[in-house]
């Protein structure tokens, strides 16, 4: 594959997931907008994927330490991120009797 | 051996293909408080499924480094997980600059990695990739220490502050410019990034707390952009899908908070309010006020039919929601209607009252926002402030002169009587003078807005029992 194709469909896939990213939190309830700050905060951080490669690979120390410093800081964002959505949601109760399970 | 290689790219790639689905799902799923914790499932499925792809790619050789960073970041993460709630501004903001480190690093090992032989385009995205990377890095650091208060709250402006910055990152992007069509000159990169650093501080420092809510967004977009930017350079649909969410997520919540201060990001960024305060706090006259003590307020309260509590950041500083939780179940249990009316800008980052409210145990049903409550206003009987200023401001709404004019208010004045819960006449954060505090209408509770609060509760359940 040519890298011009590559860049077209990047750029298709970006725009795409943007616009598909403005329609689904348009409907997202202001009541939940900090738990949906720190939820895309986690999802961001799969960003760890890249840094994972470069630790993996090992193609220079360079890369290795600045990829595993990487890794650290994509992964705490993981763990803290759904961490503390999930507390924060779990305290998000209405005020009509919840179903008994 | 190139067959394994392709089979195991197809697993890689379907992985990565769920994932984002998951991660769609997830967002989608966030709309409602009810679907919401599905969300956070289908977000740990993805998340797990992308690792677990990417580790099978054909390339790694050393596990043991990857594992012992994951721990390590495990280990980080989970007390950032468990902070208080009323820490969860400065966690959000530290969690930016965690993920805009991630996205620098990469970038820069990438640039030593590929580079002398490195496409115009690719080395436009990277450069894209680690200035906004850097600058959200140290942005977002100097929010969260802002929001810590290991920085002064208050905004720092010096003369010149808009072209030094402006000046710093035309230089960063003249580097970057210059390594398109120079790659080679590798040792230009290091300065690029100080520059970019150095700009993130700089542009944060003129920001004060009361604008905290748009700065956050637009760190959060940046956070994202960068991110899907990384994913162009490193070929990743995955993470360009990721990044575009979540820049979109920032840019969403920017463009909510930018609107309900009436200011454009441009005014955010560079308008320092600084100049306004000085000013605004000059002009403050002597005019009569009326108080009451919290007997009275709770006479008041009690013989409501209607009440909405306006919160706002100092009710979060004196971290008074849970008394605010005991007022609510005393009125409650006399048959008051008690409500609570949430302005977008109220503390310190979008849903900031929300979350500090239903961490108190008030039902979510209860927490309404400003445009399907500022109706209501007039059919109240008690609107009760409490620790809200420009927020709640009339003046945003008829004085053309005010520094705060055309801002989207939560209509207090129009309630039958107006309670306002402060410590002291000293004007707001943004040192403007709030009219409100005059009206016929209103009276003043001074005090601290957890002792006041709490003397209102033991009043009404002393008159109670």
């Amino acid at each position: 594959m040519s890298s011009s194709s590559n860049l077209i469909d990047a750029l298709f896939i970006f725009v795409l997931a943007g616009f598909i990213g403005f329609e689904v939190i348009r409907r997202v309830s202001p009541l939940l907008h900090t738990p949906l700050m720190s939820l895309t905060n986690a999802l961001d951080a799969i960003a760890v994927v890249g840094a994972i490669v470069l630790v993996g690979e090992h193609k220079s120390s360079l890369s290795a330490a600045l990829g595993f410093i990487a890794v650290i800081a994509a992964t705490s964002n993981i763990v803290g991120g759904f961490l503390i959505t999930d507390r924060m949601l779990r305290m998000f109760k209405s005020s009509r009797p919840a179903p008994k399970p | 051996m190139t067959a394994e290689f392709a089979g195991n790219q197809v697993v890689i790639e379907a992985l990565y293909l769920i994932a984002s689905v998951l991660f769609i799902l997830s967002l989608k799923w966030m709309s409602s408080p009810t679907s919401a914790r599905h969300g956070i499932w289908a977000g740990e499925a993805g998340m797990l499924l992308a690792i677990c792809g990417t580790l099978l790619h054909h390339g790694i050789i050393d596990y043991r480094l990857i594992a012992i960073a994951l721990v390590l970041g495990t280990i980080i993460g989970i007390p950032l997980g468990r902070v208080a709630m009323t820490a969860v501004p400065q966690r959000t903001a530290l969690s930016h600059a965690f993920g805009a480190l991630c996205v620098t690093l990469v970038g820069s090992a990438e640039f030593y990695l590929r580079t002398p032989d490195i496409s115009r385009f690719m080395m436009s995205v990277l450069s894209i990739e680690v200035i906004l990377g850097g600058l959200t890095f140290t942005g977002s650091l100097m929010a969260a220490g802002k929001l810590q208060e290991i920085l002064p709250q208050r905004p720092l402006t010096y003369k010149g502050q808009n072209l030094v910055n402006f000046l710093l990152l035309a230089v960063a992007l003249g580097i970057a410019v210059f390594l398109v069509m120079h790659p080679g000159a590798r040792n230009l990169f290091p300065f690029m990034i100080l520059i970019a650093l150095a700009f993130g501080v700089l542009l944060i420092i003129p920001i004060g707390g009361a604008d905290m809510p748009t700065v956050i967004s637009l760190l959060n977009a940046y956070a994202g952009l960068s991110a899907a930017a990384m994913g162009f350079v490193l070929d990743s649909k995955l993470l360009i899908i990721a990044g575009a969410l979540d820049g979109s997520s920032g840019l969403i919540l920017s463009i909510i908070m930018s609107k309900a201060m009436n200011r454009s990001f441009t005014n955010v960024l560079f308008g320092a309010f600084g100049q306004v305060q000085t000013s605004a706090a000059a002009g403050q006259e002597e005019r009569a006020v009326r108080s009451a003590t919290a007997e009275e307020a709770a006479a008041i309260l009690s013989a409501a039919n209607k009440v909405i509590v306006v919160p706002g950041y100092g009710m979060a500083v004196a971290q008074a929601q849970h008394k605010v939780r005991e007022l609510y179940d005393g009125l409650t249990k006399r048959g008051v209607d008690v409500r609570f009316a949430i302005h977008p800008v109220a503390g310190r980052m979008p849903g900031h009252m929300n979350v500090l409210l239903a961490e108190a145990d008030i039902p979510y049903d209860r927490l309404v926002e400003m445009d399907e409550i500022n109706g209501d206003f007039p059919a109240t009987d008690v609107a009760l402030v409490i620790g809200a200023n420009d927020v709640t401001n009339p003046a945003a709404r008829s004085d053309t002169t005010s520094p705060i004019y055309g801002m989207p208010i939560l209509d207090v004045d129009k309630a039958h009587t107006v309670m306002v819960i402060k410590r002291s006449m000293n004007p707001g954060f943004a040192g403007i003078d709030n009219p409100l505090y005059y009206l016929d209408n209103t009276l003043m509770l001074f005090g601290d807005a957890k002792a006041f609060v709490g003397s209102i509760v033991r009043e009404l359940s002393g008159g109670h029992g």
